[in-house]
C-alpha cells in the first residue's frame, strides 16, 4: 500500500501489463497518429488515421475482452484498478468511441470531413483561412486528438486514487476543448463554445483539485481506498471532510453536466461540431459516471449520511431543470444538449441507490443511452439547408417524414427511446434506475423516483413534439429553402447510424445479455 | 422475482382459478400478436411492392389472429371452469438483478373476450377499410397500422404482466396518434394528435407509477403474483396502486379529468374511430380495472374514486352529446358517457365487474356499427360531419339507415336488443348497496338512461329522417358492399349479442377471473327499476322525435342556451386545461428557459442570423457570459453547502 506522502524507501510500481493493455494500445495508436500528422503526406492522411484510429479502438476491445478481463486487479502501486465495472466501462466505450469517431469521419463525398474546419488556428473570414481551403488543409488531427481523449476515458473508470483521476479528467478533457472548436461552420459559435468549455472546465477542476487536497489532509493519502478507510477511523477533522466530498464530485459533477454545474452543455453541444457533441454526450457521460461512482462507492460512501442530501438536491435540480427547459428549446442540438442533462438526472437516481443494483442500472442506462446519443447526433448532422449548414432548428424539420421517411423513422425511434417508451433501451434503462432506487433508496429514493417519471414524462412532451413536426407539419411557403433535406450519408455514418438505432432496439427487446453483464460487473475492488 | 404457480394458487382468493402452463392450442397463444405484428411488419418494411396485395394480406392476418383466438376459445369452452386460465411465458425480459421480469401470456375468460372482440370487429374494420380508404394513395401504409393497433391492443389483453400490459398500452397510443394524424399535415390534426398524447402522457405517468410500486410492494409485476401478493400489502400502498392504475384508465378510456382528447381524435379516418376510439382501445382502461380487481377489491377509496369518476364521465358524455352537431363528436362523446357506465361498474367491485365487460362487449358492436354507418353517411355526403346538412337519408341509404337504426335501439335500451341486457344491469348493480351511494349512483345511471336515448334519438333523426336539409350538389348513395357487409354483421350483434351472451351465462363465465359475489338485492325491486328506466328512454326519445323530426331543423346552429353553449364546448374542458395545465406550464418551462437562456447564454440564439451579425453580438457577449456561467456554478455550490451545513 504506498501513501504519497515521502517515505525513506521507494518502492517501484509493479505494472500488470495485461491489465492496463487497453490503455497501452490507445496510447500507442493516439502517439502514432501524432506521428502519422508530421510524415505523411497531406492526401494519404485521413486512411491512414482512420485505420490506425479504428485499429486501436478494434485492438484496445480485444484486449478488454481477453487479457485484461481475467486479471482483475490493482496495479500500477495502486493508481489503476482493473475490476468488474472498469472493465464493462472500457469495453462499451471502445464500441462507442468508434461508432463516434466514425461519425466524424463522415465526408460527404468530399476530400475533407465535413464537420471540420481545414485550419483552426485561423481566425474565421481571415486571410489565413482561406489560404488553408486553396492548399486542401485537413484537418486529421482530430483523430489523435480523439485518442487521447479517449485513453482518458479508459483511464477515468479505472482510477484507484484521486491523482490520477485527476490526470484523467484532464486527458480527457483537454483534447475535446480543441476538438469543440474545431466547427466547420459557424466558426464563432464553435470557437466561443470551445473557450467557454475551457474556461469552467478549469474551474471546475480548481474545485476538484482542491478538495482533493482537502480529503489527503483528512485521510492523509489520495487513495480511494485509504480514504474509505479513514472515514472509519479519523476523528476531529470532519470539517476536512464534508467539503473536500463535495468539491471532488463538483468536478465529477460538471463533466456529467449536472444541474448547477451543466451551463456549459448546452452551448458546447451546439457549438461543436455534430459528431463530437454525440461524441461527448455518449463517452463522456459513461466514464465520468462510472468514476463518480467508483469515488462514491469505493471511497467515500462511509460519509455518505453527511453528504447525500447535497447529491439528491443536485439530482432533483437536473432532472427537473434538465427536462423543463428541454421543452422550451427550438433548436434540436441545444434540446439534446439538455435532454442529456436530464438523462444525466435520472441516472444519478440509480447511483444514489448506494447499492450494486444502482451500479448495474447507472452502468446500463449511461451505455444504452450513448448508442442512442451517438445515433441522433449522427442523423441530425446529415439534415441540411439549401447552403449545405445542418439545419438545426426544429422547425426546419417540418414535413421531414414525407421528404425522408427513413430517417424521419429512425429519428422517431431514438425520440421514443430517450421518452422511455417499452421495446426500447430507454424503458429498460429507466425502469432500470428507478426501480434501483425504489428498491434500495430508501424514503428518498422513492420519491427519487416518483420525481424521475414525471420528469421523464415531461420531456417525452420534447420529443414528441419533434415527432410531430417531422409528420405533422409542412414547412411554410417562404421557410420552404431553409427546409431540412436529408444528404446521403458515407458507410461511416451508416455504419454509426445503423449500430446505435440497432442497440437501441435490441436493448430493448432483448436487454438479457447486457443487464446480466452489468449486473455481474457491478462490484467495485476496494 | 417469482413464485411457483402451486404456491400462488394456494395463496390465490377464494374462487380464483389456479393457472395453467398453456399446452394445445393455447400454447400457439402468440400466434394471436405475431400474426398482425407480421403484417405492419410486412407492409411497412415492403414499402411500394406490397401496394398491390398489402390491404389484402393485411386483412387475411387480422381475419388469421381471430381463426387463433376461435380455436383458443373452442378448446377452452372444453375444459372445466377453474382450468381455463393458463399462462405461457415466451422468453426471459429482464432476467437480471434485483428485478426479473418474464414476457409472458395469460390467457382466461377475460382475456378471450376481449381477444374476440378486438380480432373481430378488427377483422371486419379491416374490410370495411378496403372499400372506405380505396381512393387514399396511401392506404398501404393505413393498413400497415391498422394490423400494428390489433398487434398491440391483443398484446395489452393477453400481457401475463403489467409490464407487458404497458408494452401493450404504450404500443396503441403510439398506433392511434399514427392513426389520429394519418390523413393530416395541418396544424388542426396535429394538435388533435397532441391533446391526445397529453393526456395520454398523464395517464402513463399513472401506469409508470404504479409499475414501480408494485415493484417496490410486492417485488413482482405478474398478475398472477400481484393478487396473491395484494393481501399481505399494507393499505395505503394498494391504494396508491390502485388510484395511480385508475389515473392511467382515465387517460387511456378519456375519463373525467382526461376525457377532453376523444373529441379531437375524430380528426382520423371514421374506421379508426370505430375501432380504436369506439370498440378497443378506449375501452382499455375499463380492463385494466377489472383486471386489477384484486388490488381495487382492498382499496374501497380507489373503488368509490372509480365509480366517481364513471358517475361524473357518463353524466358529461350524455350531455355534451346532446349539444354537439358533428355527427362523428357526438358519437364520441357517447363513447365517452357509455365507458363512464363501464367504469361505474367497475367501480362498484365483484356485483359489477362481470356486468362492465358485458356492456363492453355490446357496446363493441353497437358503437363500431354505428361509426361505420357514419363513416357511411359521410362517404355520401361529401365527407361532411354536420348533422344539420343531413335529413332523410332513410330513402337513399337503406342498408346504411337499417344497420344504424338496430345500433340506436341496442345503446338506448330498446327491450330484448343488446345493449338492454347490458346497460340494464350496470343500472340494477348501481341501486345495490347501503346509504347514499344506491341512491345517487343508481339515479345518476336512470336518468342518463334517458338523456342517452334522448341525443341517440336526435343522431339518428337528424341524420335520417325529418327534411331534407342537405346541400347543392348532393347524390347520397349506399356504400360498396365491402363496408355494408361489416356494418350488416355488427348490426345482427347489436341486436342479438346481447341476449346471447345474457343466457349463454356470460357474467358467470367471468367468475373465475373476476371473483364471484353473493345475491344482493338492489334497495328498489327489479321491476321497478326496468319499468323506470324504459320509461324515461320513451320520454328522451319523444321530446327528441318532437324536436328533431317533427319540427324544422335550422341548418345553422340556434346560439342556444347557457347549458348548450356549455356542452357545445365539452363544458370548456380545453379552456380549463389550458388555463390550468398549459399556460402555467408554458410560463415554467419559458421562465427556465429565460433564465437558463437570457441570464445564462442568450447569445448563441441570434447567431443564425449571419456570422457577422454573430461576431458583433459575440464580441460583446463573450465577456459577461462564461461569468454569469461560473457565477451560477458558485452560485449553486454556495447553496447547496449550505444546506448541508444546515441539515447537519
Amino acid at each position: 500500500m504506498t501513501s504519497l506522502v515521502p517515505s525513506a524507501d521507494f518502492v517501484p510500481a509493479t505494472i500488470n501489463v495485461a491489465a492496463v493493455a487497453p490503455l497501452l494500445i490507445v496510447t500507442v495508436a493516439a502517439l502514432l497518429g501524432v506521428l502519422v500528422e508530421a510524415f505523411v503526406p497531406r492526401d494519404k492522411r485521413y486512411v491512414v488515421q482512420l485505420t490506425i484510429a479504428v485499429l486501436g479502438l478494434l485492438g484496445a476491445l480485444a484486449a478488454v475482452l481477453t487479457g485484461a478481463r481475467t486479471n482483475q486487479t490493482t496495479t500500477v502501486a495502486g493508481a489503476i484498478v482493473i475490476d468488474g465495472p472498469a472493465l464493462l466501462v472500457q469495453g462499451s466505450l471502445c464500441v462507442l468511441a468508434l461508432i463516434g469517431l466514425l461519425a466524424m469521419s463522415e465526408r460527404l463525398g468530399s476530400d475533407h470531413m465535413d464537420a471540420f474546419t481545414r485550419d483552426g488556428a485561423s481566425a474565421p473570414g481571415s486571410h489565413a483561412e482561406g489560404l488553408a481551403q486553396r492548399l486542401g488543409a485537413t484537418t486529421t488531427e482530430i483523430y489523435p486528438l480523439t485518442m487521447f481523449s479517449v485513453l482518458g476515458m479508459l483511464i477515468f473508470p479505472a482510477a484507484g486514487d484521486l491523482l490520477t483521476l485527476f490526470v484523467a479528467l484532464e486527458v480527457l478533457s483537454l483534447p475535446l476543448y480543441v476538438l469543440t472548436g474545431l466547427a466547420r461552420r459557424r466558426r464563432l459559435l464553435s470557437q466561443e463554445a470551445s473557450l467557454k468549455y475551457f474556461l469552467l472546465g478549469a474551474f471546475s477542476s480548481a474545485f476538484y483539485l482542491f478538495g482533493a487536497a482537502l480529503l489527503y489532509g483528512y485521510a492523509g493519502s489520495v487513495r480511494l481506498h485509504d480514504i474509505a478507510t479513514a472515514i472509519g477511523t479519523v476523528n476531529g477533522l470532519d470539517g476536512l471532510l464534508l467539503p473536500g466530498v463535495f468539491f471532488v464530485l463538483i468536478g465529477l459533477l460538471f463533466k456529467i453536466g449536472a444541474v448547477p454545474f451543466h451551463a456549459w452543455t448546452p452551448d458546447v453541444y451546439q457549438g461543436a461540431p455534430t459528431a463530437v457533441s454525440g461524441f461527448m454526450a455518449a463517452c463522456t457521460k459513461l466514464a465520468a459516471m462510472a468514476a463518480l461512482l467508483r469515488v462514491l462507492y469505493v471511497g467515500v460512501a462511509g460519509d455518505r449520511w453527511s453528504f447525500q442530501v447535497a447529491l439528491w438536491i443536485v439530482a432533483v435540480l437536473t432532472m427537473v431543470v434538465g427536462s423543463v427547459v428541454t421543452i422550451a428549446q427550438s433548436d434540436i442540438k441545444r434540446m439534446l444538449a439538455y435532454s442529456s442533462i436530464a438523462h444525466a438526472g435520472f441516472i444519478l437516481v440509480a447511483v444514489l441507490s448506494f447499492d450494486r443494483a444502482g451500479v448495474a442500472s447507472a452502468l446500463f442506462y449511461a451505455i444504452a443511452y450513448g448508442f442512442s446519443v451517438i445515433a441522433a447526433f449522427t442523423i441530425v448532422a446529415l439534415l441540411r439547408d439549401a447552403d449545405g449548414s445542418e439545419a438545426t432548428a426544429i422547425s426546419q424539420w417540418a414535413g421531414l417524414g414525407r421528404r425522408a421517411p427513413v430517417v424521419a423513422a429512425l429519428f422517431t425511434l431514438l425520440m421514443l427511446a430517450f421518452a422511455g417508451i417499452p421495446l426500447t433501451s430507454g424503458f429498460t434503462s429507466k425502469f432500470g434506475v428507478f426501480n434501483a432506487a425504489i428498491a434500495h433508496g430508501g424514503t428518498m429514493g422513492i420519491w427519487l423516483a416518483v420525481i424521475g417519471v414525471l420528469c421523464s414524462a415531461i420531456t417525452a412532451w420534447a420529443y414528441f413534439r419533434v415527432i410531430l413536426v417531422m409528420y405533422f407539419a409542412e414547412p411554410a411557403p417562404q421557410d420552404a429553402a431553409g427546409a431540412a433535406r436529408v444528404v446521403l450519408p458515407s458507410a461511416a455514418s451508416t455504419i454509426a447510424i445503423a449500430t446505435g438505432v440497432a442497440m437501441t432496439v435490441i436493448l430493448g427487446v432483448v436487454p438479457a445479455r447486457l443487464l446480466e453483464l452489468a449486473t455481474q460487473n457491478s462490484q467495485f475492488l476496494p | 422475482m417469482t413464485l411457483p404457480t402451486t404456491a400462488l394458487a394456494a395463496l390465490g382468493t377464494e374462487g380464483a382459478a389456479t393457472v395453467h402452463q398453456a399446452d394445445g392450442i393455447a400454447g400457439l397463444g402468440w400466434l394471436l400478436i405475431a400474426l398482425p405484428a407480421l403484417g405492419a411488419a410486412l407492409l411497412l418494411l415492403g414499402g411500394r411492392r406490397t401496394n398491390s396485395f398489402g390491404p389484402a394480406l393485411a386483412t387475411g392476418l387480422s381475419w388469421a389472429s381471430f381463426g387463433v383466438g376461435a380455436a383458443i376459445f373452442v378448446e377452452m369452452l372444453a375444459k372445466p371452469a377453474d382450468e381455463r386460465a393458463v399462462t405461457r411465458t415466451l422468453y426471459s425480459w429482464v432476467p437480471a438483478g434485483s428485478f426479473h421480469v418474464d414476457a409472458g401470456i395469460r390467457l382466461d375468460q377475460l382475456s378471450i373476450a376481449f381477444v374476440l372482440l378486438i380480432t373481430f370487429v378488427g377483422s371486419l374494420i379491416h374490410v370495411y377499410s378496403l372499400g372506405y380508404m380505396a381512393h387514399d394513395p396511401d392506404k398501404r401504409r393505413f393498413f400497415a397500422y391498422l394490423n400494428l393497433f390489433i398487434a398491440a391492443m391483443l398484446t395489452l389483453v393477453v400481457a401475463d404482466s403489467y409490464l407487458m400490459l404497458y408494452v401493450g398500452w404504450e404500443g396503441v397510443g403510439l398506433a392511434s396518434y399514427l392513426l389520429i394524424g394519418f390523413w393530416n399535415w395541418n396544424p388542426p390534426y396535429a394538435s388533435a394528435a397532441n391533446k391526445a398524447f397529453f393526456a395520454n402522457r398523464v395517464g402513463d405517468v399513472g401506469m409508470s407509477l404504479a409499475i414501480m410500486a408494485m415493484f417496490a410492494c410486492f417485488g413482482t409485476v405478474t398478475f398472477t403474483g400481484v393478487d396473491a401478493a395484494a393481501h399481505n400489502a399494507p393499505t395505503g400502498w394498494v391504494t396508491f396502486i390502485a388510484l395511480m392504475l385508475l389515473l392511467a384508465a382515465c387517460g387511456k378510456s378519456a375519463q373525467f379529468p382526461l376525457q377532453s382528447w376523444l373529441g379531437d381524435a375524430m380528426a382520423g379516418p371514421t374506421p379508426v374511430s370505430a375501432l380504436i376510439h369506439a370498440a378497443t382501445m378506449v375501452t382499455a382502461g375499463v380492463y385494466l380495472v377489472v383486471r386489477s380487481s384484486s388490488l381495487f377489491n382492498l382499496a374501497p377509496t380507489a373503488q368509490l374514486a372509480v365509480t366517481i369518476v364513471g358517475a361524473i364521465t357518463l353524466t358529461m358524455g350524455a350531455i355534451i352529446g346532446c349539444a354537439k352537431d358533428d355527427i362523428k363528436k357526438a358519437l364520441a362523446a357517447s363513447t365517452m358517457s357509455q365507458i363512464g357506465y363501464m367504469m361505474l361498474a367497475a367501480g362498484l367491485g365483484p356485483v359489477g365487474y362481470a356486468f362492465a365487460i358485458f356492456h363492453l362487449l355490446t357496446h363493441g358492436f353497437f358503437k363500431a356499427g354505428m361509426f361505420l354507418g357514419a363513416g357511411s353517411v359521410m362517404h355520401a355526403m361529401g365527407d361532411r360531419v354536420d348533422m344539420r346538412t343531413f335529413g332523410a337519408l332513410s330513402g337513399k341509404m337503406k342498408t346504411t339507415w337499417i344497420t344504424f337504426l338496430c345500433g340506436w335501439l341496442a345503446i338506448i335500451g330498446f327491450p330484448l336488443l343488446s345493449g338492454f341486457w347490458s346497460k340494464d344491469k350496470i343500472i340494477e348493480a348501481a341501486f345495490i348497496g347501503e346509504g347514499w351511494r344506491p341512491w345517487v349512483f343508481g339515479l345518476t345511471t336512470m336518468l342518463v338512461a334517458g338523456l342517452t336515448a334522448f341525443y341517440m334519438s336526435r343522431l339518428f333523426f337528424l341524420t335520417f329522417h325529418g327534411r331534407r336539409r342537405w346541400l347543392e350538389g348532393d347524390h347520397p348513395h349506399e356504400a360498396p358492399s365491402t363496408m355494408t357487409i361489416p356494418m350488416i354483421v355488427l348490426a345482427v350483434g347489436s341486436v342479438a349479442l346481447g341476449a346471447v351472451l345474457n343466457f349463454a351465462g356470460f357474467p358467470g363465465w367471468l367468475e373465475p377471473v373476476v371473483g364471484g359475489h353473493g345475491e344482493e338485492h338492489p334497495v328498489l325491486p327489479v321491476l321497478v327499476i326496468t319499468l323506470l328506466t324504459q320509461l324515461l328512454m320513451v320520454i328522451g326519445v319523444a321530446v327528441a322525435w318532437m324536436k328533431y323530426w317533427r319540427d324544422e331543423v335550422p341548418q345553422v346552429a340556434p346560439r342556444g342556451s347557457a347549458v348548450t353553449r356549455l356542452a357545445a364546448n365539452d363544458f370548456y374542458q380545453d379552456a380549463f386545461n389550458d388555463g390550468l395545465f398549459v399556460q402555467p406550464g408554458n410560463a415554467l418551462a419559458n421562465g427556465l428557459a429565460a433564465g437558463d437562456d437570457t441570464v445564462v447564454d442568450g447569445g448563441a440564439r441570434g447567431l443564425g442570423v449571419g456570422l457577422m451579425d454573430a461576431a458583433q453580438s459575440l464580441r460583446k457577449l463573450q465577456n459577461g457570459y462564461v461569468r454569469s456561467y461560473a457565477l451560477t456554478m458558485l452560485a449553486g455550490i454556495v447553496v447547496i453547502l449550505g444546506t448541508m451545513w444546515v441539515m447537519q
